[in-house]
């Protein structure tokens, strides 16, 4: 009877590239934003030699996790323009299904923009960003920005003050998130990944597979009226 | 009673905490009745459309649809149910047929199949020609009649619609006009809300005018003419507002 | 015809004795949580001994760690309060999380307040942006941002179902809170169970009457406390959903 969950998932994922390859206005708007705000903040900081080896993985976090909320708010807001997400709902499918298929839309995405970041913060900060483990860290930790973005953005986008809203509630749940990410970043970048106390990926993915569960079972609850 | 009823609704409450939008509806449709659902804004009739459909959950009472049961068997409900909604549903960046194939992909329709079908429905409503162009191009009239197509691809047995007339042309009123005729001869049971007085006299079988939260009118619509409809619609809606 | 009382209303219809009993059994617990409290607030201020390093400054560290006890307790609540309601639908749940969020903030307040009194003579400063600081200060924006999305939401069931939703989300910032002292090495945050980290600063030894000071306190704190503010909070709740429900039946008629 149903729509077998992973067709549905691919569905969901095919429409949202698609639409996105042609009018490229989530990774525009996201990647503007990203380069001006790296930009923005070499200026406010001032960022000399020193400063910027540790700050940078901050200014990279920061970066990537204000660029995904613009992101989440675009990509669930066209879903409720036009009662789209009504138009998924009344389909035969699990609903968990419309979860997946928007978080790996919105994963993409700010994947993408990351990874225009990094070659970008590379040249202008003068420090080797194109480092495999940094691009898995970055990849971990935009997987739970975008986990419990998909499922806050989905509440906030049905709200009256809607896109306002999205940073408020996603910012301080994801510090966890965000502290593991920069702690693993600037480990990472100076050259001493372990400190022998706490393993700061292993964090990340604890966090990620926490945030992937509660979102799974809560989600449903956010899109039924 | 309630074997033949493909909807069954009994009971049926919808309150947002202490504002009754529904209050104690009982109301069965037959397959293959044509339903006009008139009442003035805020009567419940969206309200009722979106109980049907299974996007909200009634607060008290049962809905039964084809033997099925909301909101527990909601997504075998969902299957035998077309929505035009007032907003059309519908991305902007994608193309009809690129929109067509994804909604068709969520009914599990897919291949050859659903190519072949979606054409055969886009040629129904008149938009074969623009199949390639993007949906922000449409006018409110194509999108509408693009509205129609996504909800009847699935071949679903009953069409509901909310208020599909509003914001459309003469032209645009009269084609949708012929594409329900053709629905409604196909079979389908349809449910449609509507402020069209004169429509809502010709087109369908049976007119339901809903005042506050209750049925205050419920008769066939046989006999019916626009004017006669006006007299009653007017008596019905003052008549319970006045209490 | 008041279709607004043929309607499942929310607010119970206890009995006119029932409720009257429920009042006394508050109005009783009220009492013994502040006869408690005077009693907690005795031993802090009499019973423990002075800190021999830090001075009677020392003995805030009581309700400060009492505070955070209860607030956790009180967010805990929201928790189950929220869990339930996701799968009852009945609204009592919801104003359980309601209740528990503002009075879990009430005393994550008091934690906050009492800890930076006693870290301007002992750290030399009111605030300084240590992990388990900020963690805390993020929790309380948390569930700052729980009211905010409340107050967003106009369609009362999609308030409650979002707010159950996030108030279970906001747990972690909690347990983050929690445990930030054993995974930031860094912190100067002193643990008061199981051994400080190294950078700690304004650790003290632990004496009979310390632990026994903090013990007591603790239980009062995380049990009389939060129950009490809870309760009264979900009766004024019930209250405003009356004097809504007699509003909605006279405009009715």
């Amino acid at each position: 009877m149903k729509t077998p969950f992973l067709r549905t998932v691919l569905s969901i994922v095919q429409k949202d590239l698609r639409g996105e390859l042609r009018s490229r206005e989530l990774v525009g708007s996201m990647g503007l934003f990203a380069l001006l705000s790296i930009l923005v903040f070499s200026f406010a900081l001032e960022l000399d030699r020193v400063a910027r080896e540790e700050a940078i993985s901050g200014v990279l976090w920061v970066t990537v996790i204000y660029a995904s909320t613009i992101g989440l708010n675009r990509s669930m807001a066209m879903e409720r323009e036009h009662g789209n997400l009504d138009g998924m709902l009344m389909a035969p499918i699990d609903r968990t299904a419309i979860f997946f298929g928007k978080l790996v839309g919105n994963l993409v995405f700010t994947l993408v923009v990351g990874f225009i970041l990094l070659p970008v913060m590379t040249a202008l900060y003068n420090k080797s960003l194109l480092d495999p483990i940094v691009i898995s860290l970055l990849g971990l930790g935009t997987l739970g920005f975008a986990t419990v973005g998909t499922l806050l953005a989905t509440m906030t986008v049905q709200t009256r003050a809607r896109e306002s809203l999205l940073p408020i509630v996603m910012l301080p749940i994801t510090l966890p998130m965000m502290l593991a990410a920069v702690r693993a970043t600037t480990a990472t970048l100076s050259g001493t990944p372990d400190d022998g106390s706490i393993s700061w990926p292993a964090i990340l993915v604890v966090l990620d597979v926490i945030y992937l569960v509660a979102s799974f079972l809560l989600f449903e609850y956010v899109v039924e009226e | 009673m309630s074997e033949h009823a493909l909807v069954d609704i009994q009971g049926l409450v919808k309150a947002y905490d202490l504002l009754p939008i529904l209050r104690k509806l009982d109301l069965t449709i037959a397959r293959g009745e044509f339903v006009a659902l008139l009442g003035p804004n805020g009567s419940g009739k969206s309200t009722l459309i979106r109980l049907l459909c299974g996007l909200s959950r009634p607060t008290a009472g049962l809905i039964r649809i084809g033997g099925w049961e909301l909101p527990k068997e909601s997504a075998a409900v969902r299957a035998q149910i077309g929505l035009v909604s007032h907003k059309p549903l519908l991305y902007d960046n994608l193309s009809a047929i690129e929109n067509l194939q994804f909604f068709g992909r969520l009914y599990n329709l897919s291949g050859s199949g659903l190519q072949a079908h979606i054409q055969a429905m886009l040629v129904k409503v008149g938009l074969a020609k623009r199949g390639h162009d993007l949906v922000r191009t449409y006018s409110r009239g194509m999108l509408q009649r693009l509205s129609i197509a996504r909800a009847l691809l699935h071949n679903p047995d009953i069409l509901m619609l909310d208020e599909p007339y509003t914001g459309l042309d003469q032209d645009a009123s009269t084609v949708l006009d012929g594409l329900l005729k053709e629905a409604h001869a196909d079979g389908r049971t349809i449910l449609m809300t509507t402020h069209d007085l004169p429509r809502a006299a010709v087109l369908p079988t049976r007119v339901i005018i809903l005042s506050r939260g209750v049925i205050g009118y419920d008769a066939s619509a046989s006999g019916l003419d626009a004017l006669s409809l006006a007299q009653i619609y007017a008596n019905v809606t003052s008549m319970v507002s006045a209490r | 015809m008041s279709a607004v009382q043929n309607l499942p209303l929310q607010t119970a219809e206890v009995s006119g004795s029932e409720t009257h009993i429920r009042t006394r059994i508050l109005q009783g617990l009220t009492v013994i949580t502040v006869v408690l409290v005077a009693i907690g607030v005795y031993l802090a201020l009499g019973y423990a001994p002075t800190e021999a390093a830090q001075g009677e400054v020392q003995r805030l560290f009581y309700l400060h760690l009492a505070a955070f006890a209860g607030a956790f307790i009180a967010f805990s609540a929201t928790v189950v309060g929220g869990v339930i309601y996701l799968r009852t639908r009945a609204v009592k749940w919801d104003t359980l999380a309601l209740a528990g969020v503002e009075v879990g903030l009430v005393l994550a307040l008091i934690n906050l307040i009492t800890g930076m009194v006693w870290a301007r003579p002992i750290w030399n400063t009111w605030w300084t942006w240590d992990p388990r600081l900020t963690s805390e200060a993020i929790m309380i924006l948390t569930y700052a941002a729980y009211l905010m999305l409340r107050n967003g939401i106009e369609n009362p069931e999609q308030r409650r179902r979002f707010a159950s939703v996030y108030g279970i989300l906001a747990m972690t910032t909690v347990l983050a809170t929690l445990l930030i002292t054993r995974i930031r090495p860094d912190t100067i945050h002193p643990v008061v169970i199981g051994p400080s980290p190294q950078n700690a600063e304004g650790g003290f030894e632990m004496t009979q009457r310390i632990s026994t000071t903090i013990g007591i306190n603790s239980a009062i704190w995380s049990i009389f406390v939060p129950i009490t503010l809870i309760w009264w909070r979900i009766r004024l709740e019930n209250m405003a959903e009356r004097v809504r429900a007699l509003k909605a039946q006279v405009i009715e008629r």
